[in-house]
């Protein structure tokens, strides 16, 4: 009997009963709400107003990793986006490719953990889409989410970053890459080291809610806090200076970097974010940060200035400066 | 004792600023320029990243060695091991940088991105797995590095032969930082004046492979660690010799260099390796008895032996504009080169020393601009 496998199977994205069955046991179990069983062509949405739309795809190995899966990615990451816009996360599109072979029960706890992420935000997945492809054309499962939200503060943008403003940052950089490397490069070393991935909606709620005059804000994913700073200052055309003593960095993270030769400002983050304030609501901004959640590490790591435009500068601790440049190419353990 | 216990102290800003000050002092007793070639690919990164040029008086100048085991590779070398991935059944393992570095048809990444099966690793012994594994292919080892490296391939090699692993092949191209050293100095123009040694391939080595260059060139050689504090003592310990007009051998890295090296990874090493006559590094060109090739006992796993036959014998030279040789000879700056920035860059690298983190344009590439304003005037 189909319903009793254990395993993905092709027929499971054949659209038949055997898909209606997974679809039905797995997916509507856990994201239940009435726009996603009204079973519909496509979610109807009642939206007023500007609207933050994003979209996601997501292929991380391993699956299930330190600190959350796949899953939790999937919906923190789009959440995120939302959130970075200021945007109430409200609805989200949610597409599997899985290959064919992979565990149900696996996909069960991939599924219930987008499920119990959603919980953090209040967004709902409305609508989605199932494909099954042949063993070896997809390495278990990627997820692809969309989402929208309701823009609370329309004034920020990546653009609306001006000389004098404080950059913070939420919290300690580096963990998500660093987890994930771990995983991979299998030196079996020994630590607690989780991924940071997170909602941040409930704490970008906060600083909306406080009036706090928000120039920017956007989540570190991918290439770190570099590639921030970096798409910063040449998107508002603003020099950017970082005190490298005032980043908050794990003890673990820099040590994995120092093994490694990474730098712990080019590994992606996964629930961190930087936020771009006048100076004069910085210390306001780090003080209602802190009193939320993951945020005890917020900081005030450097300042937006008219000099050097389109280029981040790092002042070391013992005062030399080298430009903070964006991380090029594949992340490779360097030889010696 | 935790990992940062190991570093932090080596990064202490007043530790810092005590000896930048210490070395100004010293230095303005100096009426010469002393130009510090630091061999290593390792020393000219941290030069760089942690901007130590900014701390220092406008007499003390770098010229950024040869010894990044990415950067001296012909072309020639990587179009070997790039016929060897499209060998039928074939596993290329190498070490993780080398993946990125262009050969003349594209580099390894590009020729796993259509379908060879090269893997990056970081622990040479990995290969052994990679073999048990796979044992119905060939799986073969390219292995690169100075002598830091060295000894982890002859271990793999040693592990193949005690389990009796039949399907590993080894692709040597390990180099020799002595050499390359009399390369530098063989150069009539060279303004190369003082050395600070490397860290880790001193390690294995022991000090005493850079005595003959102290008394033969009459330069202080000073073996240094990578972290700041050590690349600002030891240039210290370089000034006080010049000022007291000594040329000696110094060891400032003594937490983990002894005179004599790792003694048993040296015989380790001589078990499996003999010298090659001549090996041709990208940049500098052939030079004598630089290089390492297995014992002919071992022929039977030597690729460039057994896989002969499929790999191109064509010697290929860097882009007619690239100053890498210059470079690495010490006779230009990565800024002098009119393609540095514009044509090369370490996503399109012309030549050898944009390729790695350790080579010297790609350092002033990533960290330059502000670090780099003193280096412009180096070597004219």
């Amino acid at each position: 009997m189909p319903s009793k496998s254990k395993t993905v199977q092709l027929s499971h994205g054949g659209g038949g009963k055997e898909m209606d069955q997974l679809i039905k046991s797995v997916f509507f179990n856990a994201f239940d709400n009435p726009i996603l069983s009204a079973e519909e062509d496509a979610a109807k949405l009642n939206l007023s107003g500007p609207v933050a739309f994003t979209t996601d795809s997501f292929t991380v190995s391993p699956l299930f990793f330190a600190g959350g899966d796949i899953g939790k990615l999937a919906i923190a990451g789009t959440v995120n986006d939302l959130a970075m816009m200021a945007a109430e996360p409200q609805y989200l599109s949610c597409s599997f490719i899985i290959e064919e072979g992979f565990a149900i029960n696996d996909l069960k706890t991939i599924v219930n953990s987008m499920a119990k992420e959603l919980h953090k935000s209040g967004a709902r997945i409305v609508c989605g889409d199932t494909k099954v492809v042949p063993k070896g054309c997809a390495d278990g499962v990627f997820i692809n989410t969309t989402g929208v939200g309701r823009i609370l503060n329309p004034n920020v943008s990546v653009k609306n970053i001006q000389p004098g403003d404080a950059i913070i940052v939420s919290r300690d950089v580096g963990r998500h890459g660093a987890t994930i490397l771990m995983s991979r490069e299998g030196l079996s070393l020994e630590s607690d080291l989780s991924s940071d991935c997170a909602t941040l909606w409930p704490i970008v709620e906060q600083l909306v809610a406080t009036s706090t005059p928000i120039h920017a804000m956007r989540d570190a994913t991918r290439g770190g806090l570099s590639a921030v700073l970096n798409e910063w200052s040449k998107a508002s055309n603003v020099g950017i200076d970082v005190d490298e003593d005032a980043i908050p960095v794990a003890d673990e993270v820099k040590g994995l970097c120092e093994l490694f030769g990474f730098e712990p400002y080019d590994l992606a983050n996964e629930g961190t974010f930087i936020l771009a304030v006048p100076k004069a609501a910085a210390a306001g901004a780090v003080e209602i940060m802190k009193r939320y959640g993951n945020c005890e590490h917020a900081a005030i790591i450097g300042h937006v200035t008219e000099a050097h435009a389109g280029k981040v500068v790092l002042t070391t601790p013992w005062g030399s400066h080298r430009y903070l440049d964006l991380p090029q190419g594949e992340l490779l353990p360097r030889i010696c | 004792m935790q990992l940062k216990d190991l570093y932090q102290g080596f990064r202490h800003p007043e530790t810092i600023h005590t000896l930048a000050k210490s070395i100004a002092e010293h230095a303005a007793k100096v009426d010469e320029t002393i130009n510090i070639m630091e061999v290593c690919g390792g020393h000219t990164h941290t030069i760089m990243k942690y901007g130590l040029l900014q701390l220092l008086p406008d007499n003390i100048n770098f010229i950024h060695g040869p010894g990044c085991p990415v950067c001296v590779m012909p072309k020639e070398r990587i179009d070997h091991a790039a016929a060897l991935a499209n060998l039928p059944d074939v596993i290329l393992v190498c070490l993780g940088d080398m993946i990125r570095v262009p050969g003349s048809k594209g580099s390894l990444a590009k020729w796993r991105s259509e379908g060879c099966d090269i893997r990056p690793i970081y622990d040479p012994l990995d290969t052994l797995t990679i073999a048990k594994e796979n044992p119905d292919k060939t799986v073969i080892f390219f292995a690169i590095g100075f002598e830091t490296s060295t000894p982890m391939t002859a271990v793999l090699l040693d592990q193949a032969q005690h389990q009796g692993i039949e399907n590993i092949y080894f692709h040597i191209n390990h180099v020799l930082v002595p050499p390359a050293i009399d390369a530098v100095m063989a150069e009539p123009k060279t303004k190369v004046n003082a050395f600070i040694g490397p860290a880790h391939v001193s390690v294995i080595s022991g000090a005493k492979v850079y005595q003959p260059a102290v008394d033969k060139y009459h330069t202080p050689v000073v073996v240094s660690g990578f972290e700041p504090v050590d690349v600002l003592e030891s240039i210290l310990q370089i000034v006080k010799q010049r000022t007291e007009n000594k040329a000696e051998l110094e060891v400032q890295y003594n937490r983990s260099v002894t005179y004599d090296g790792n003694v048993a990874a040296q015989a380790m090493i001589d078990k499996y390796f003999d010298v090659r006559d001549s090996f041709r590094w990208r940049g500098l060109g052939p030079i004598a008895n630089s290089a390492l090739k297995l014992r002919d006992e071992f022929r039977h796993r030597d690729a460039e032996i057994i896989f002969k036959e499929h790999l191109p014998t064509t010697l290929i030279d860097d882009h007619k504009a690239c100053q890498c040789g210059d470079i690495l000879r010490g006779l230009a700056n990565p800024v002098d080169c009119k393609v540095f920035g514009r044509g090369c860059t370490p996503e399109t690298p012309l030549g050898s020393c944009m390729v790695s983190s350790e080579g010297a344009c790609n350092a002033y590439y990533r960290y330059g601009g502000l670090t780099a304003k003193k280096g412009t005037s180096n070597a004219k």
